[in-house]
């Protein structure tokens, strides 16, 4: 146990810990620099108001998304009552893209999140252990990463099938070594610092290093990486879907909507680009957040 | 003053194996720290002096126990260590270390009083003593911890996040405080500031460094011992005021003459130290300095010299403590410039 | 040199076995098998048996898998489930007409990126900045097979200039024609290299400038033709090296785009084996555009060894 002489403390009584370390936590350094980055926040808003409007969408629409009608098909932009007009079965678009943007950030979100959590672990793992650890797991995902992600996705969505829960497999696949490899990037680098040395001198051992030390300054890398995947992991999704890969009709994805307006590019153009610029901002969102994240998160100015 | 000295070290061997090839075979061995022996006294400082690649690191290393020595004992207050996983908790707080890199030192995100208080929640204080201590010892230290105990390390300076690791390292109330090219990398007027803090903290907690450095005159400034080491090898040791006084290895000589002085008088004509340094993974036979020392002879190829006292002539007076591994220190080795006589068996 | 080309190419057939187990795994997750398509279900279970005993599906797992790898590295890549005819031949003529689309977008996105990220490194936080940096981080951004629809909406359905489908028949372009039908799927296929390579080359091209050349720029004017030259041939070789990966990634990944235009390339080949259940041509398409990809990258790893020595591991 560690004694110390008890001597009377040199330090002025008003200066406690509390108010030394009030405000200095790390993530709320990364938050206070968000917070003045202009793009970021524009960004960030951008994705709350998409992901409010997914959250509330069956009480938002102004129409059923399913309800079908032959005859007010194809209604322009602007038309009454349906301001963005109908799809190729009468059915709002408004609407559609609401319960759209439910799939899509789903799609979006969920395969990373699987991601960072198997392939951080992983990553984590391959990078502090070394040796044949690191070895075995690395050389599995190099397997993985023997194909492009496009092609990965489809393999797997093709022999499975289709569906969103087959999609989400797919995609959680595809993006898990990438996640792997960033993990087991960052963790060796940090391994091999003074400071987590100068920890086990202390004394200290695996799980409190990798507590204190590891898991804080890896976690950055890995999320602004992560977050970036998140914007490719939509445009695939959406792009499954499009295929016929993915969801099927009649449900309301933004791929598939874009698939089902396909001929419709040569009488509305307009009416047929729309899913298409809903995915274009939410991905580019995601992308935009992450750069702020990444400049957010440097401790090296 | 006791007999048992803090910490020492025997016989310690530590090389490490070179890849190359198609196959990445094992292509040779760089003999990093061959076969050395030396003793820390209690409260003493011991400076260690050598050029880049002399295995001043690997030393630092193996004594602070992150690498484990190939062959050799190491002992802490006469106890062996014991081997295998270094856990020795106990052993793990009386020895600490101070870092070149005083900004890889620090975890970046973590704010410098936490990174204080870190060590000392590893051996069982509570959260709120240790903070407390981190902030008396970044008083100590000299940094007033209203200021900067919330501060990351990327907003210090040099100097500053340098006295914060010794803060780290004293943590803990160690014993023994390892300081690896420690203000090797710091401005000279803040390096002379950093060495009196050291000075002072070695006075007020009674510590006892190993103080590893290339400039000689901060070994001087802050050592009462000092070994001169040369490609894995002691070559010299003793009382700082006799090897930088009377020095008697060619290369420690040649050491001290490179040493820019700033009295004109004593500034010299030949270049103290020719060629290159030899390579670590094939080193010469036998004293290892003998490529570049003018005074070589074909006996100085056959065998590695032992670090002895020179035993000679009563002209030349040898403070006591005072070794040297060079053969024409040594009584009958059979250099020419040795003194004639017996051998000296080299003491066990 | 050459002991680490050895090395890169011997350390590429373990992967290369993995990934063919992954192929092989993936088809044994098919439900069903090829003689489930071939024959009716209320077909007499002794010809299902007989049928497949002809093909080889009573052997155990691993006898399996291993004459399908014998057959492969032979060159015999079965018979389409669809139309009988030898996988092979469609497979190799997909492959063509998907790099015929490919390779021409590899390039332009790589020059266009190139020179969009020096000019935005040049010209580093003015608006031309901001500008050249949207553009790219949009090129990343932007589902591509929109763009395709969007490009067709507008030269296609809006202007009538350039024909929306398909590849004109006669293989190899030759006529003004057969290069109209490349137009369009070739500008939307190189928006994603130009994105990545932009920002890689601006990146790139800012660190050089930072290192020596700033005093020297503001003295001889920012065109000088000796600096042009120093800073292609130093940000040169790992935007090559990316244009390489990019390639591979269209190569593998163009059946988005080749979907939009139908484009009858490896792309579509697959996703019309994945509707029709056509097991043979799906798996050899994915095995091959996989073994594609790994000598890509192995060529690419070789080529930046070579021109920068500090690679070689």
């Amino acid at each position: 146990m560690l004694q110390y002489p008890e001597s009377p403390s040199t330090v002025p009584a008003d200066i406690t810990v509390q108010n030394v370390l009030k405000g200095t936590g790390y993530w709320r350094l990364v938050w206070s620099r968000l917070r003045r980055q202009p793009v970021s926040l524009v960004a960030t808003v951008i994705l709350l108001a998409i992901v409010f409007v997914a959250v509330f969408a069956p009480w938002l629409t102004p129409h059923n998304p399913y309800t079908t009608s032959s005859l007010n098909r194809l209604l322009p932009v602007g038309s009454e009552g349906h301001i963005l007009g109908t799809d190729e079965n009468g059915r709002d678009m408004v609407s559609r893209l609401m319960y759209g943007a439910r799939l899509t950030l789903l799609a979006g979100v969920l395969p990373i999140v699987v991601g960072i959590v198997i392939g951080g672990t992983l990553g984590v793992l391959a990078g502090y252990s070394g040796g044949w650890v690191n070895t075995l797991i690395m050389r599995i995902t190099d397997v993985f990463y023997a194909f492009p992600p496009v092609l990965l996705a489809i393999a797997i969505t093709g022999t499975l099938g289709t569906g969103m829960g087959n999609m989400l497999i797919a995609l959680s696949i595809t993006f898990t070594p990438p996640l792997i490899r960033i993990a087991e990037t960052v963790t060796t680098q940090v391994r091999t610092q003074d400071y987590v040395e100068a920890a086990r001198i202390s004394g200290a051992d695996t799980a409190s290093i990798m507590r204190h030390h590891i898991m804080n300054n890896v976690m950055g890398p890995i999320l602004v990486y992560a977050t970036s995947l998140i914007s490719i992991s939509i445009i695939l999704a959406a792009g499954l879907s499009f295929l016929g890969l993915g969801v099927s009709a009649p449900l309301a994805e933004w791929g598939l909507m874009l698939n089902g307006l396909r001929q419709v590019v040569w009488i509305d153009p307009l009416l047929a680009a729309i899913p298409g610029v809903m995915i274009f901002i939410t991905s580019m969102s995601f992308n935009l957040l992450s750069d702020g994240l990444r400049q957010a998160m440097d401790v090296r100015l | 003053m006791t007999d048992t000295p803090l910490f020492s070290v025997k016989n310690l061997v530590k090389h490490f194996p070179v890849h190359g090839g198609l196959l990445q075979r094992e292509v040779g061995r760089v003999q990093a720290v061959d076969d050395i022996s030396f003793a820390l006294n209690p409260q003493e400082t011991l400076g260690m002096v050598g050029e880049s690649g002399c295995g001043k690191s690997t030393t630092a290393k193996l004594v602070v126990r992150l690498i484990e020595p190939d062959s050799g004992r190491m002992e802490l207050d006469g106890l062996p260590l014991s081997r295998g996983r270094a856990w020795d908790k106990d052993f793990r707080r009386r020895v600490q270390m101070v870092f070149q890199n005083s900004f890889s030192s620090l975890n970046p995100r973590m704010p410098i009083a936490s990174s204080i208080a870190f060590a000392p929640t590893i051996h069982g204080a509570s959260r709120t003593k240790s903070m407390q201590r981190a902030m008396e010892l970044l008083e100590i230290v000299g940094l007033d911890p209203s200021l900067y105990g919330g501060r990351y390390p990327h907003e210090l300076s040099g100097g500053q996040r340098q006295r914060v690791n010794i803060a780290r390292a004293l943590a803990v109330n160690p014993d023994l405080v390892i300081l690896d090219e420690a203000v090797s990398a710091l401005d000279k007027s803040v390096e002379a500031q950093v060495l009196n803090l050291l000075a002072d903290l070695k006075r007020d907690f009674g510590l006892t460094y190993l103080f590893i450095s290339h400039d000689l005159n901060v070994i001087k400034y802050l050592s009462d011992r000092v070994v001169v080491m040369y490609l894995g090898k002691i070559v010299e040791s003793g009382p700082v005021e006799a090897v930088y006084g009377m020095p008697r290895h060619p290369y420690t000589r040649a050491l001290l003459d490179s040493m820019p002085s700033v009295i004109p008088g004593k500034r010299s004509d030949h270049a103290p130290l020719t060629g290159d340094p030899p390579n670590p993974i094939n080193p010469p036979s036998g004293c290892r300095f003998r490529t570049r020392c003018p005074h070589a002879e074909p006996v100085c190829g056959k065998a590695v010299p032992p670090l002895l006292e020179p035993i000679g002539s009563a002209s030349q007076q040898t403070l006591a403590g005072h070794e040297v591994a060079c053969l024409m220190h040594q009584r009958g080795s059979g250099h020419s410039q040795a003194p004639e006589g017996e051998p000296v068996r080299e003491a066990v | 040199m050459i002991a680490f080309a050895i090395r890169r190419i011997l350390y590429a057939i373990p992967i290369l076995i993995g990934v063919s187990l992954f192929v092989f795994i993936l088809i044994r997750l098919v439900p069903g098998d090829v003689v489930d398509i071939l024959i009716p279900p209320e077909a007499p279970r002794r010809v299902a048996e007989d049928l497949r005993a002809r093909f080889g599906l009573d052997q155990p797992v691993y006898i399996q898998y291993f004459t399908w790898l014998q057959r492969i590295l032979m060159g015999d890549f079965g018979i389409s489930a669809f139309n009988n005819r030898p996988v092979a031949l469609d497979l190799f003529v997909s492959l063509g007409n998907t790099a015929l689309i490919a390779v021409p977008a590899a390039i332009i996105g790589f020059t266009l990126g190139s020179i969009l990220g020096t000019l935005a490194a040049f010209f580093r936080g003015s608006w031309l900045d901001t500008i050249f940096s949207s553009i790219a981080i949009a090129g990343v951004s932007l589902p591509h097979y929109w763009v395709g629809i969007v490009l067709v909406a507008i030269f296609s359905a809006g202007y009538n200039l350039l024909p929306a489908q398909g590849m004109a028949p006669g293989g190899f372009p030759t006529t003004w024609q057969q290069v109209t039908h490349l137009i369009l799927p070739v500008a939307t296929l190189s928006l994603i290299p130009m994105g990545v390579i932009s920002r890689l080359v601006r990146a790139n091209v800012l660190e050089i400038l930072s290192q020596e050349f700033v005093p020297a720029l503001h003295g001889k004017g920012l065109l000088n033709r000796g600096v042009l030259v120093h800073i292609i041939h130093n940000a040169a070789p790992p935007a090559l090296a990316l244009m390489g990966l990019q390639l591979g990634y269209l190569l593998g990944g163009s059946i988005l785009v080749e979907a939009v235009f139908n484009w009858p390339g490896s792309g579509t080949l697959m996703q019309l084996a994945i509707f029709r259940r056509d097991i043979p041509v799906l798996s050899a398409t994915i095995l091959v555009l996989a073994a594609i990809f790994v000598l890509l990258n192995i060529l690419v790893d070789i080529m930046q060894a070579y021109i920068d020595p500090r690679m070689r591991r």
